[in-house]
């Protein structure tokens, strides 16, 4: 077998390896609460896969995951750590919410672009206050990017309930019918009765086009560099700072085009606590996939199982069980990839031709 | 205002808010300074709090509430240290993981046991048993809550332990330069896994306070405490007495927060004051701010 | 046997994945006697070393000290037996002082593990005023200098009563003359009955301190003997296995043409810390410069100040001919693995680092791929890159090969001008001859060479002169073709200034 390819087989192993550990841990939780885990997750799985509402359901989770965790990679293979993008996804909301409702008398080709666009600025801005910072005065991204969720959380309230709110709710007032994306289920009937709208389309677009980014673009190459050799970078004169805070504001402006799933696809208004952890979310999407943007769409698809899975079994299981598999994954992955990084050089000296002392 | 600012109720109020911040942050001092860095920290408050919330609401006993939130901080220290001192995986990554892990299990067992996601059902404090301290004079205010004492304490024993013992030496090295500490014989791993066990024990009981203080449970009641007093350690530049300064500093703006509330600034902004305050202090103080050398690379042994 | 073996290790044998390390060596080396271990990089002196010091266990073989068999799991049984090794690369830590650093392990206690500063310091006192070698307990070490350094390293383990010292390369970043002051005490230490074994490849140090010597080459003993009783031409001939071919310098002189002119430049840091001060000189096309100096003398500030990492605070840098566009200089950095490769691209992707803005890799946006295969292959046959891979990323690759990446990429820049910052460390002698070869053949086709070493052979050898720095000021242009080691060495420490 080509040396590549098992490579490719011994990684694919422990992804899996990880992803079964991490139902087994789900399981004990289960059993200690009294139910019998091989039940609750063959409900799981047959409620949330069996059916085309369910698989809808699934695709449309995914698609707000495909965002984040998109956000999340680029700035990992970056070196960077993007846990902002929870408050980066509410404020492209918010701003998605405000341009759809503002300008409601505009053709929908007009419309829904800027809407587009208006979210994306949001996210950029609020991605790239963490990067500034990191660039200028080398802060530290972990402890800035969570206090700007707290932040974007309070601004929005703020925004939300005395700005915006429409009386006694707590959300804006409905963007126009101009701007609203048509579900998944105007073309394909199967899809009847779920959320799930043209966004993912967008999302599996992004998907395709980071993907080219970091393979194929110089920028790419920069970006790859200062994740893996930030010091060599410096020493062939990358600006590693103005790099550095390009990834996190193209990546402010990912994550908050997850927003528009909701917005523009579902609801038709910004609701406050639409984003339920999608931010988070996409920290496990990203680990799963390697940080891989062709990975994500199924690293996406998987959470969404698990997400819209936890959803039918509440009455059974508290659906926070969906939250708790999500840290456990995130952890089984890391502890897998420890591994595999410790086989590997060992796999790759005897894949490869030999190698001699030069 | 300023009068509501300037007398020994509010320094007490600022000193008993301080206790879920120097805590966390004295425990992280430990933990950095041998290495490790622990962003789980939140985690661990947030599970103690909810451990000390069962246990006392069951045996109906605050001290075997504060026993029992002390006990679930350190079952998680001990779960980042198998994951990254022993198996050598992303202490950051870990961290993380270890939050969303204690705000989806905290959750998930507050439904269980309490029939709500985010509140659970009320529990006796800890002043139903100090109130005879409170006649004190001047001090009094102060003195009648155990833990700001205890606080206080612990950071003065913290800076002992850290510069005066052998053991503070050994983890320090152990910090700054294992490979050295190493071939002296010293056991980087039981030295590294101890300072992330002592994070673990004192942010659960900084999460007792939490929960004893408010007399319940809330879901995501640590409100970011964890992250803030990880700045404060940085801050202070991981010297405990330093950290602790630097919690009061963050204490008295939560205060602020508190006496705030009802003017004629929309309460969303005052809410917003320690995070921006804590983004603007981390942001003038990195200059000078220099972690232990190791802080963060997992040791690897060289092969024998 | 007229004194007895302080350490017999027979048949020692240790196999490090396909690659025999040590190869049924055996080593006895007499009480009170200083006895050199020599082979070339790689030719397994380290391995047995650190066998005897408990770091590693052998496969086979037998460890006998003072006549008992012994069996180390640690470095703390073999301290237990007297067994201690003085590190090349220092295991100190910077931000302690001296005397935290000599106790760390071993510290006196109070009662309940207060530590004991008292009977440290005096404990100290005494060991250094017994062995003469003075320091001051409460500096902190980042603030000594290397051979003060290396001297604290040796207190560590005169504290734990060692009297079976390993040195490892000791003398690697040690001036002349302070190289003197490490043999006096190392006879000082022999003369009061302790063994000494020093890790070398430098033949002239071998004949002028050592008793015994043994050879290594590829893991095997290939001569034992007492110093006394032969001569660097016999040793160097068993450490390679073949007569080292005498190397020739470049014969044509240097062009007059100036390449880079260095004017007054200065460089102080925030702190305000000095770190040059006010250097000048002239590189010439066709010109190897070499410089000398103890390492933390300013060399890396310089290096820094000509790659364009920093700028200086006063005076100018010129680079005629093309401008001074950083495109333009070719770097060779001191440390391959952080500055001149990212371990985990693959060789194609590092052969276009720093370059990948040039048109044959790139478009406005777009890689062009065929550019930068072709020109992987282009490296890898020129430059010799085993295995021919370009898709291996870097990390696989042996230090020689990984240099040659490096090599490959730099010097096939358009540029005049080469910075070359220890090039040749850590490779061996094959490797070694590559890259100075390679130097020389730039160096004749018109190219100017900046040549930073810390081995003065090496300068001697390549250099057509050698500048010394010492404390950030540039000492003296000497001639390479005149000058001896112990002229450079004299400057590079200072007494050259403080004896006019």
């Amino acid at each position: 077998m080509n040396g590549a390819a098992r490579i490719l087989m011994l990684k694919g192993a422990g992804v899996f390896a990880a992803l079964l550990f991490s139902l087994i841990c789900g399981g004990v939780f289960i059993s200690a609460i009294g139910k019998d885990p091989l039940q609750i997750y063959l409900q799981m799985f047959s409620e949330s896969l069996g059916n085309p509402y369910g698989i809808g359901q699934i695709l449309f989770k995914a698609t707000t995951f495909i965002f984040t965790g998109l956000s999340v990679a680029v700035c990992f293979r970056s070196g960077f750590f993007n846990i902002g993008a929870e408050g980066q996804l509410m404020v492209g909301g918010l701003c998605i919410a405000v341009t759809g409702f503002s300008f409601a008398g505009l053709p929908s080709l007009l419309h829904i672009p800027l809407c587009i666009l208006a979210g994306m600025a949001g996210g950029a801005a609020w991605g790239f206050i963490p990067g500034f910072l990191k660039a200028r005065f080398g802060a530290h991204e972990v402890i800035n990017t969570i206090m700007l969720n707290f932040i974007a959380a309070a601004l929005i309230s703020y925004l939300v309930n005395s700005v915006f709110a429409v009386p006694a709710t707590v959300h804006t007032p409905p963007v126009g019918h101009s701007a609203e994306l048509a579900r998944l289920e105007s073309l394909f009937s199967i899809f009847k009765g779920s959320p799930v709208n043209f966004s993912l389309a967008l999302a599996l677009l992004a998907a395709l086009f980071v993907h080219y980014v970091l393979s194929h673009t110089r920028f790419g190459y920069e970006l790859r560099a200062i994740g893996l050799g930030s010091r060599a970078a410096e020493c062939a004169h990358m600006n590693v700072g103005l790099l550095t805070m390009t990834v996190t504001t193209l990546s402010g402006a990912l994550a908050a085009l997850g927003s528009a799933n909701f917005v523009m696809g579902y609801k038709h208004y910004y609701e406050i606590g639409f984003s339920d952890g999608a931010g988070f979310m996409g920290i496990a999407v990203a680990l799963l996939a390697n940080n891989r943007p062709l990975a994500i769409p199924f690293a996406a698809l998987f959470f969404g199982m698990l997400d819209y899975g936890g959803l039918t079994i509440n009455t059974l299981v508290p659906k926070e069980l969906v939250n708790i598999l999500q840290a456990i994954v995130i952890i089984m992955i890391v502890l897998s990839m420890k591994l595999m990084d410790r086989w590997m050089p060992q796999f790759e000296k005897t894949s490869l031709p030999a190698a001699s002392n030069g | 205002m300023v009068d509501a600012i300037f007398n020994i109720a509010f320094l007490a109020q600022v000193l008993r808010i301080s206790v879920p911040y120097t805590l966390p942050a004295l425990g992280a001092t430990f933990s950095e300074r041998g290495g490790v860095i622990n962003i789980g920290l939140e985690g661990m408050l947030l599970s103690g709090a909810f451990a000390t919330t069962a246990a006392t609401y069951y045996a109906n006993d605050p001290l075997i509430g504060i026993a029992c939130g002390l006990l679930a901080g350190l079952l998680m220290g001990a779960l980042h240290g198998v994951a990254t001192v022993v198996l050598k995986a992303d202490q950051i990554i870990i961290g993380i993981a270890l939050n969303l892990f204690a705000l989806g299990s905290t959750k998930f067992l507050c439904q269980l046991l309490f029939h709500s996601s985010s509140n659970s059902s009320r529990i006796v404090g800890i002043d139903a048993w100090s109130a005879s301290l409170k006649n004190i004079p001047f001090v009094g205010d102060i003195l009648e809550n155990p833990f700001i004492l205890f606080a206080m304490a612990l950071a003065i024993l913290s800076h002992y332990v850290l510069f005066k013992t052998r053991y503070g030496l050994r983890l320090r090295a152990v910090g700054e330069h294992p490979e050295a500490a190493d071939t002296l014989g010293i056991n980087v791993t039981q030295l590294r896994f101890s300072g992330i066990l002592i994070s673990g024990a004192l942010s659960g009981l900084g999460g007792a306070w939490l929960a004893l203080d408010q007399h319940s449970f809330t879901d995501g009641m640590t409100a970011g405490r964890g992250f803030i007093a990880l700045a404060a350690m940085i801050v202070g530049k991981w010297k405990p007495l330093n950290a602790t300064i630097a919690c009061i500093l963050f204490a008295f703006a939560e205060s602020l927060v508190i006496q705030l509330q009802g003017g004629n600034v929309p309460v969303q902004f005052i809410q917003m004051i320690p995070y921006v305050l804590t983004m603007v202090v981390l942001v003038s103080f990195i200059g000078r701010a220099v972690p232990p050398a190791a802080d963060g690379i997992p040791f690897e042994k060289e092969a024998s | 046997m007229p004194s007895s073996l302080a350490i017999d290790m027979r048949g020692i044998t240790k196999t490090f994945r396909n690659v025999r390390a040590n190869d049924r060596i055996d080593l006895s080396v007499e009480q009170g006697s200083i006895h050199a271990l020599v082979g070339e990089n790689g030719a397994g002196k380290s391995t047995l070393m650190k066998i005897l010091y408990g770091m590693y266990r052998p496969d086979a073989g037998t460890i006998s000290i003072d006549g008992e068999t012994c069996t180390f799991s640690t470095p703390q049984d073999a301290i237990g037996r007297g067994v201690a090794m003085v590190h090349q690369h220092f295991m100190l830590i910077p931000t302690m002082t001296v005397s935290e650093n000599i106790i760390l392990g071993s510290e006196p206690v109070t009662g309940l593990g207060r530590l004991d500063a008292r009977k440290s310091r005096a404990d100290i006192d005494k060991l250094a005023s017994k062995f003469n070698l003075s320091i001051e307990p409460d500096a902190l070490v980042s603030t000594l200098p290397v051979g003060l350094q290396q001297r604290v390293e040796i207190l560590k383990v005169l504290y734990r009563r060692a009297d079976i010292l390993i040195l490892d390369e000791p003398t690697a970043v040690l001036a002349p003359q302070e190289i003197e002051k490490l043999f006096d005490t190392l006879r000082t230490l022999r003369d009061d009955g302790a063994t000494v074994i020093m890790i070398t490849h430098k033949l002239q140090e071998v004949m002028s301190v050592s008793d015994h010597v043994t050879v290594l080459r590829n893991g095997r003993v290939v001569l034992a003997c007492e110093t006394a009783t032969t001569d660097m031409a016999t040793l160097s001939q068993a450490m390679v296995g073949r007569e080292i071919s005498a190397r020739s310098r470049s014969s044509s002189p240097p062009s007059t043409e100036p390449l880079l002119s260095v004017d007054h430049i200065s460089f102080v840091d925030r702190q305000p810390r000095p770190h040059l001060d006010d250097i000048s000189f002239t590189l010439h096309r066709k010109e190897i410069l070499g410089i000398a100096g103890v390492e933390g003398n300013g060399q890396s500030y310089l290096v820094d100040l000509l790659t364009g990492m920093r700028q200086p605070t006063s005076g100018t840098l010129r680079l005629h001919g093309h401008g001074s566009a950083l495109s333009h200089i070719a770097h060779i950095p001191e440390d391959r693995h952080r500055e001149g490769l990212v371990l985990d691209f693959t060789l194609a992707e590092n052969a276009v680092l720093g370059r990948q803005r040039e048109g044959q890799f790139s478009g406005p946006l777009k890689f062009r791929r065929r550019g930068i295969a072709d020109f992987a292959s282009t490296i890898i046959k020129q430059f010799g890159v085993h295995p021919p891979s370009m898709t291996q990323r870097a990390r696989m690759f042996s230090g020689g090969n990984q240099q040659k990446i490096v090599l490959g990429r730099e010097l096939t820049k358009k540029a005049d001008l080469i910075i070359a910052n220890q090039p040749c460390r850590g490779l061996d002698i094959g490797a070694m001859e590559f890259v100075q070869q390679l130097l020389l053949q730039q160096r004749d086709s018109g190219k100017g060479i900046l040549l930073i070493s810390a081995d003065l052979s090496e300068l001697l050898l390549l250099s057509d002169r050698i500048a010394v720095m010492f404390e950030g000021k540039l000492v003296t242009i000497l001639d390479a073709g005149t000058c001896t080691e112990y002229d450079l060495g004299a400057h590079m420490t200072g007494a050259s200034r403080r004896s006019a």
